[in-house]
């Protein structure tokens, strides 16, 4: 039985979270992450969801009450944009560090200076290097739906996990959603086991000072060094990827829907040219991959869907016959280039994939990106590449300054 | 889906005595207490306790007398500046036996 509703993508992440059964929520709002909170508020002062709702200052805060919360054992939720997240920049460390299981979305938006409120990823992307988990959504359905996926995967790996879309492009734009069955959602998400919980029963002096190398406790244990630590984190990422991709199979049996592991194709398979990009941009570019089709060139695309971890296989292997690769990001690492596009390049070093890569930053402070513009583009690219254009410089998209 | 369990993956350690070590080896100065003047060991009585309220380490233990544990004291000298009756000197470690 299906439950389609009309809804905005703020609806259908809060909707997420309250299928999850979330115990605490704390949110600062910020456009366009705002509606969210407001209506898991409006859940909680109603009943329906019956979770502790607290309101805090500012962003940082709001990430200390979920670590907090989530360190006495409880499934927490919380929701933040741009400057928001970046003022939560030191947290997320925390959150990561500590291994403990917060879902956050991030409503995409860019970053001031100068302020715009309009969609971009350069939020987000800048948190790449925090130890969070990373799943970029391109429909509303999407968002509910990895929500719920987020929880299963966090609770598992024991890392946070970062949900986003884009600002206004979902978050304020209404669509069909199918609403999962609150029993079935509970079937698929097991209740939360901390790894630990702090408890005054049993005092526990959480993450204190460690030292470069293993060392005693005053009890005579040998506990690992910080660098140990460190690295416990980092290996419980690279084994993720087998844990999301199971969690989507398990998601799509269930539900009946499959948003894609780690990344997701569209005409990939045969395709001489390759779009890749993150969110409702690569949503886009099968608009684009359309029409190049139907002028007679072979054209696919990859959404990447999980940038942390990096799909480093999957990519391997779904671009192993590609014969041109065009990037279209909405972030730049300032002094280089888009970090996808970086990252892209390093999981084909060594591999037989020589194809050309044309990198291109579109969309910034939500600035419209249309198919036929991606389309043109690629064409673009594609006759450099016919040139013998082997190192192309990153491109901005439809950007003209004197 | 089953994990195999890690019970160290988030640094925690019990609370206990010494947890960051054997702090006393820090000190260059250690708190000298003049039983003489000390409120508690004068009166004979749990009173004043200023010394055990401001250690910030928590290693002067209030009873009658009054002891200050140095294997983790770190000399601060906080102890000393807060007593009443400046019934605490803090004395150079090198000159502890003079």
């Amino acid at each position: 039985m299906s439950n389609v509703q009309i809804m905005t993508g703020n609806q259908a992440a809060a909707l997420g979270a309250k299928l999850c059964n979330v115990e605490v929520v704390a949110a600062y709002p910020i456009t366009p992450q705002s509606q969210l909170s407001e209506i898991l508020s409006q859940y909680v002062e109603s009943g329906e969801l019956k979770a502790e709702y607290v309101r805090v200052e500012g962003e940082h805060s709001a990430l200390t009450v979920c670590i907090s919360a989530s360190t006495v054992g409880a499934r927490v939720f919380t929701a933040t944009s741009a400057n928001g997240l970046l003022y939560m920049h030191e947290q997320l460390h925390w959150a990561a560090g500590s291994r403990l299981p917060i879902v956050m979305c991030c409503v995409n938006r860019g970053v001031g200076a100068p302020w715009t409120i309009f969609n971009d990823q350069q939020d987000s992307l800048a948190q790449r290097d925090t130890g969070w988990m990373q799943i970029y959504c391109r429909n509303n359905q999407e968002i509910l739906d990895t929500v719920i996926q987020a929880y299963r995967i966090a609770e598992a790996v024991y890392c946070p996990v970062m949900v986003c879309y884009d600002g206004f492009v979902l978050s304020h734009t209404m669509m069909p959603v199918d609403i999962p069955d609150a029993a079935d959602v509970k079937a698929f998400l097991p209740p939360y086991k901390p790894h630990t919980i702090l408890s005054p029963d049993d005092p526990r002096n959480l993450n204190p000072v460690l030292f470069p190398g293993q060392r005693r406790d005053s009890e005579g244990v040998l506990r690992d060094g910080y660098m140990e630590m460190r690295y416990k984190l980092q290996a419980a990422l690279d084994k993720a990827p087998e844990t999301i991709r199971s969690a989507n199979t398990a998601f799509a049996e269930a539900f009946g829907r499959n948003h894609g592991g780690m990344l997701w194709e569209y005409h990939a398979n045969d395709a001489d040219l390759i779009i890749v990009g993150m969110g409702s941009l690569a949503s886009e570019a099968t608009a684009a991959a359309d029409i190049l089709r139907a002028e007679g060139i072979k054209a696919g695309v990859v959404g990447i869907r999980v940038y942390r971890p990096f799909p480093k296989e999957d990519v391997r292997d779904v671009f192993r016959n590609a014969k041109a690769v065009v990037i279209f990001e909405k972030s730049i690492s300032y002094g280089y280039e888009g970090g996808l596009c970086s990252d892209l390049k390093a999981a084909f070093y060594g591999t037989n994939i020589k194809a050309p890569i044309h990198g291109y930053i579109a969309g910034l402070g939500g600035r419209d990106v249309k198919a036929r513009e991606l389309v043109a583009a690629a064409k673009d690219s594609l006759a450099s590449f016919d040139r013998g254009m082997v190192e192309p410089k990153t491109t901005w998209l439809s950007t003209f300054t004197g | 889906m089953e994990e195999k369990k890690d019970d160290n993956i988030s640094a925690m350690c019990t609370v206990a005595v010494g947890e960051a070590g054997k702090t006393g080896d820090w000190r260059s100065v250690r708190p000298v207490i003049d039983r003489k003047k000390c409120i508690p060991s004068l009166k004979n009585k749990s009173a004043c306790f200023l010394c055990w309220l401001y250690c910030p380490e928590g290693v002067v233990k209030p009873g009658i007398p009054v002891e200050i544990d140095l294997e983790y004291c770190k000399g601060c000298g906080i102890c000393a500046e807060e007593c009443p009756p400046r019934a605490i000197s803090m004395v150079r470690e090198d000159k502890i036996n003079e």
